[in-house]
């Protein structure tokens, strides 16, 4: 769906035309990211972040397809082999430090991109199918990470595999098979390695199928704005192209910039010096942590040290092992359930004064949790990390609905345009736009 | 309209019987299911541990090398292994404590072979996630109650390898195995 106003395909030339009438893909990439998708018209730059985890998967896809063409997934060979890759094949470096260090920008991108959804409101109505296929994305983004990291069977990737799949053992009765079935051994080995290259092969382009639904369900009631009023009108929105493919070409400079100064001038500053020697089942690293993206995960899993008992009975209901598991794996499913937790009618984060303090603060937690699940396993880390994850789960399961009940929300702007040309009128450029302003205005309330 | 009505009836009351079209249906969907079940079985099951895997699946260790105090680390099952040849202090510290404190409750004895309650042999696979603890190693962290440490998230067991402090929830495994003379074992 789009907008009634939105320019509609025609073909130019002959060729174009033809193509288009048998298969009409051109017109679909016209109306999907071309001059037939209408966007509003006041997106900051905060909105360039989904264009860049797609441009990010990109530079996963390619240079991992062709890493795997040096790479070979075999216990015996495959520290060796990544070894090759560095010293032997051409510019065999470069590729794999922009496949390494491209997963942390992924991860970076992605997380502005859904504390943008958290900030603004994405998340509510009508688009929760986009935030829910969101999660579900950055669901397999962190397993396809996981495998990633095991493929070089240094001592961090075959102790990072002996920690996540351990993870399963928590579940009772039926752990340990799971993580033997997983594993396909008792330990991480051969058979582990294959199958996890197997998979991360195989997963990226699960995420690029479900990027598309994602994008697909965003074009339904198409893309929301800083200010969260809905579109009312052809003067709130502009054609994706030219304006937003410029907009975002800016941002994709940007972040080549920072790509490049990460490979070329820090290729290991992210990662861990222990993945350098050879895998060795009989020894594990005295500080053994996950790649920097999966620290709050990994504070939470780490913060929970005693049992859930039947008080004054010493009768285990959960271990400290199950519940650190389970809080893990809330913490993320527990964005599904977002759109219906956060009742606040009003979307965006700007006009929610309330709100937009404990945003902050659940920004600042997220920091001090990352923090937390990158230092040793020890006091005051250990605490520090209880009260983090206590707070984690409180912003969304008591914070956010106390806010909504409560919190008297700014004046909303009466549309997108109307807040455009207050913010210009505040800048004093308004007395250069009084026509236009005039001849908006009637629209704008209507 | 009045026709399509009289059609609607003409369903409404089929309805109420089972058809044959109904039975032909369910009998379709179910053999498929059942040949989808079968296909998926082999599918699943090929992730399990290959024979080669389950081959590899007992170790023999020579104990007389071990002096006392000292423990070395074996390989079982691809896992380390830890074989401790315990002090007449430290199995005193082990027996001291009362079971039904523990967190996973089991004294010495039930942790060794009857008579050789010097020989401590469990996995070295902490209960946790996995890690190999420390203190099977000369001059290692053996941790605050003087048996093994785990460092990768804290956890502390004691003489007799069970779990006194921090996150994991059982004591060390302790693996079948059977002295086939005074100075060997056979693990598996």
């Amino acid at each position: 769906m789009s907008f009634p106003w939105a320019e509609h395909y025609t073909p130019k030339h002959p060729l174009m035309k033809w193509v288009d009438e048998k298969l009409p893909l051109p017109r679909f990439v016209y109306n999907a990211v071309g001059g037939g998708y209408e966007v509003p018209r006041n997106l900051n730059y905060f909105w360039n972040f989904g264009v860049l985890a797609g441009m990010a998967l990109t530079v996963q896809l390619i240079t991992g397809i062709i890493l795997a063409m040096h790479y070979a997934a075999n216990a015996g060979v495959a520290f060796d082999s990544v070894e090759h890759i560095m010293r032997d094949v051409n510019s065999g470096w470069m590729l794999r430090y922009a496949h390494a260090n491209g997963a942390s920008l992924f991860f970076i991108v992605v997380y502005i991109h859904i504390f943008r959804g958290l900030f603004y409101g994405s998340y509510k109505a009508p688009r929760e199918m986009v935030w829910l296929l969101g999660v579900v994305i950055f669901l397999l983004m962190m397993a396809t990470a996981f495998m990633g990291y095991v493929l070089p069977w240094g001592q961090m990737s075959f102790w990072g595999a002996q920690v996540i799949t351990g993870l399963f053992e928590a579940i009772p009765v039926v752990g340990t098979p799971i993580k033997t079935w997983l594993l396909g051994g008792f330990a991480p080995g051969n058979a582990s390695l294959n199958r996890f290259f197997s998979l991360h092969y195989l997963l990226p382009f699960v995420i690029a199928g479900v990027i598309i639904l994602h994008i697909w369900a965003l074009h339904i009631p198409g893309s929301s704005n800083p200010t969260g009023v809905e579109v009312k009108g052809p003067q709130d929105t502009v054609p994706f192209h030219p304006y937003y493919t410029a907009k975002d070409g800016f941002g994709v400079g940007v972040f080549a910039i920072v790509f490049a100064l990460l490979v070329f001038f820090g290729p290991n500053l992210l990662g861990h010096p222990d993945n350098y020697i050879a895998a060795n089942p009989m020894s594990t690293p005295a500080h053994i942590v996950p790649e920097w993206y999966f620290w709050p995960f990994y504070a939470i899993l780490r913060a929970f040290t005693m049992d859930l008992t039947i008080p004054f009975t010493g009768i285990v209901l959960i271990p400290a092992k199950l519940l650190g598991v389970l809080a893990m794996f809330a913490s993320i499913l527990l964005l599904l359930v977002l759109p219906w937790i956060d009742t606040s009618p009003v979307r965006s984060g700007t006009y929610r004064p309330l709100f937009k303090k404990f945003f902050a603060l659940l920004v600042v937690d997220v920091f001090v949790l990352g923090y937390c699940g990158g230092a040793p396993a020890e006091e005051p880390y250990v605490m520090i990390s209880q009260i983090a994850a206590a707070y984690y789960f409180a912003h969304f399961l008591i914070i956010l609905p106390i806010i909504a009940s409560i919190e008297r929300p700014l004046p909303l702007p009466g549309s997108i345009t109307e807040a455009v040309l207050a913010k210009s009128k505040h800048k004093g450029e308004g007395e250069a736009l009084p026509g236009m302003g005039s001849d908006l205005q009637p629209t704008g309330h209507a | 309209m009045a026709t399509e009505v009289h059609g609607n009836e003409a369903v409404v009351s089929e309805g109420e019987g089972v058809r044959r079209r109904d039975f032909i249906n369910i009998a379709a969907v179910s053999f498929a299911g059942v040949g989808a079940v079968a296909v998926v079985l082999p599918l699943v099951n090929q992730m399990n541990p290959s024979a080669d895997v389950l081959a590899a699946s007992t170790t023999e260790v020579d104990l007389s090398a071990i002096a006392e105090g000292q423990a070395i680390k074996a390989v079982f099952r691809s896992q380390p292994l830890f074989v401790r040849h315990l002090t007449a202090k430290e199995i005193a510290e082990a027996d001291a404590v009362d079971p039904a404190s523990l967190r996973d409750p089991q004294t010495l004895e039930e942790r060794v072979v009857d008579g050789k309650k010097q020989w401590l042999i469990t996995m070295g696979v902490c209960t946790h996630l996995g890690c190999v603890p420390l203190g099977a190693g000369e001059g290692e962290n053996r941790g605050e109650f003087g048996g093994y440490f785990c460092p990768c998230h804290g956890s502390h067991y004691d003489t007799a390898a069970r779990i006194r402090k921090g996150p994991a929830p059982k004591n060390l495994l302790v693996p079948a195995y059977k002295f086939t003379s005074d100075t060997a074992v056979l693990v598996g």
